[in-house]
């Protein structure tokens, strides 16, 4: 059940519990002694709610930061990346393959938050060697979810 | 003038299901329940292969039978899922839909005056393609305290000298009934003993939700005799590209072939393009369909627990069949009603059967929140015709 469980939440963590329990074909208590467990193991991090802030009055400026960075010795990459995350406008850090190291993903209000941010605070620790910053200037799609898009069953009456 | 039309086809009445959507397509925030195709897209990795062979310029006929690619696939498809060896050159025809496949089929096989057995309630097609061919259909009305599985008794008592197939719906639609393999291995001995050839619409193969679905063609002796027919539309939510195949033996096949060769040429080659990809990478689209699927079956199958509306539990298609007899109206009464009051259009039992008579064919091919609403309006609908009866 763990993994359908999951899948369900995933998209709809606002369903609730009895509900949960039906489509799942299981007892309610088992399904709330699994999000127990799951949320204690930290398998579950979290209910967010994806909000598409363009469709608000709030203006936020996202940004997505390319930083190379130089390893330390008996840390590797975690001392830097911690560094980084700490920071709270500081949406998402990963650790990459390929041509640069961590990927920040940053939200500002404005131009101005960010670019300080990049110059102030991320390029002037002692470990980043250079970053690279990119603007976002549209997202289609978040989550695994279509921003923008309400679809009509457009399915006709066919007979048989 | 002269009357211009053949009574053959006159005297065939239109399907039942048709007057109901009518009324629906005029009425505002109407719901249906009533569509019998999945509500997802054809996953975007197989559209997308569809665009490409057009981009590639491949928009010729391909050969009669099919893509040779596809019928290779189709055979390792049935190969993995049953353990079954077609020939891809000779045991396979590419067809426009299943329903093509049902249709040339029976008229490759009919003598005029032979006869059909088509348990019922099932898909509405048989009927007039079986009257089409030439053949005297006769139907086995199934029951539900069989769950709506045919029986070997019941299969016994409908076969006459003159029975050359059995028309075997299983996953069946509307009624959303599975044969097992032990329900399969007691007809199988009966359709041995006579003698009868088998067409068995395993459209919904893929939808099923107890175990694996079994093809009777698994069983000894029933490939030679058995025509399998399934599709794209159902499993790959595939309906609007018709796409179809029969696999079976070769000399069935030929002669299909011969009809399918004069009337229709070949099944689209987009299409065709887009079934590989299906075939090749479509596994996991499938069993991500099937799971939404059965979260509404069990979604709707405890609704009717607690409205207390009797309903067997059905293992296949999307299709849950619950029982109205205890409002005392005809399967025809309660659905005009529940659409004129309630908004919400089911298909009445009997659009697929006399023996659909006092059930409906509720269509679970939409999303849980369209569920949740129609049901609501169900519930409440059903709570009226209890005081209504009370009252009396």
């Amino acid at each position: 059940m763990r993994e359908e469980l999951l899948t369900v939440i995933e998209k709809n963590s606002r369903i609730d519990l009895k509900e949960l329990a039906v489509i799942l074909g299981v007892q309610e208590v088992d399904v709330v002694n699994e999000l127990a467990a799951l949320e204690a193991e930290g398998v579950i991090c979290g209910y967010h709610t994806l909000i598409d802030w363009e469709k608000t009055s709030n203006e936020k400026v996202s940004a997505l930061i390319e930083v190379r960075v130089t390893p330390q010795r008996g840390q590797g990459f975690d001392n830097v990346a911690e560094r980084i995350y700490r920071y709270p406008e500081v949406r998402s850090v990963y650790l990459m393959s390929g041509g640069y190291d961590l990927m920040v993903i940053l939200e500002g209000k404005t131009l101005r938050e960010v670019s300080s941010f990049v110059s102030d605070k991320l390029s002037t620790l002692d470990t980043v060697l250079s970053t690279a910053t990119h603007f976002i200037l549209k997202k289609y799609k978040d989550h695994g979810t279509v921003l923008s898009q309400v679809r009509e069953d457009e399915r006709e009456m066919i007979t048989p | 003038m002269r009357n211009p039309l053949a009574d053959k086809v006159v005297e065939i009445k239109p399907s039942g299901i048709r007057k109901f959507f009518d009324i629906v397509s005029e009425m505002k925030d109407a719901i249906s329940l009533g569509v019998g195709e999945p509500d997802f897209d054809t996953p975007w990795h197989i559209r997308d292969e569809g665009i490409y062979s057009l981009e590639k310029g491949r928009t010729f006929y391909t050969s009669n039978s099919g893509l040779k690619e596809l019928r290779q696939e189709i055979c390792n498809y049935i190969h993995r899922k049953h353990g079954v060896a077609y020939d891809p050159m000779t045991e396979v025809l590419i067809t426009v839909g299943g329903s093509e496949a049902i249709d040339i089929g029976l008229r490759a096989m009919i003598n005029p005056g032979e006869e059909v057995l088509i348990p019922q309630p099932s898909y509405v097609s048989y009927e007039p393609c079986a009257i089409l061919a030439g053949a005297k259909p006769v139907i086995i009305d199934l029951k539900a305290e069989n769950e709506f599985r045919l029986t070997a008794e019941e299969l016994e008592a409908a076969i006459t000298d003159k029975t050359k197939i059995l028309i075997l719906p299983f996953p069946n639609n509307p009624t959303g009934a599975i044969m097992e393999r032990k329900d399969l291995e007691a007809i199988a001995e009966v359709i041995l003993k006579h003698d009868i050839f088998v067409m068995s619409d395993e459209i919904y193969g893929e939808l099923t939700y107890k175990e694996k679905h079994v093809s009777i063609v698994e069983l000894p002796g029933m490939k030679e005799r058995t025509i399998l027919i399934n599709g794209f539309s159902k499993a790959y939510a595939m309906t609007g590209w018709r796409l179809g195949y029969a696999c079976g033996p070769r000399e069935i096949l030929q002669q299909m072939t011969k009809i399918h060769q004069f009337a229709i040429m070949c099944a689209p080659t987009t299409s065709q393009y887009a079934a590989v990809e299906a075939l090749k990478n479509g596994d996991d689209d499938v069993a991500e369909m099937r799971t939404a699927y059965n979260q509404r079956r069990r979604f709707l199958m405890n609704a009717f627990r607690e409205m207390g509306l009797e309903c067997f539990e059905p293992y296949g298609a999307f299709y849950v069949f619950p029982c109205i007899k205890e409002f005392g109206m005809t399967s025809d009464e309660f659905a005009t009603r529940f659409l004129e009051e309630e908004k919400v259009a089911v298909v009445p039992g009997t659009a697929f059967g006399d023996c659909g008579e006092g059930y409906l064919r509720i269509s679970y091919a939409y999303s849980l929140e369209k569920l949740k609403v129609a049901i609501g309006r169900m519930e409440h609908f059903v709570k009226r015709l209890r005081a209504e009866k009370k009252g009396n």
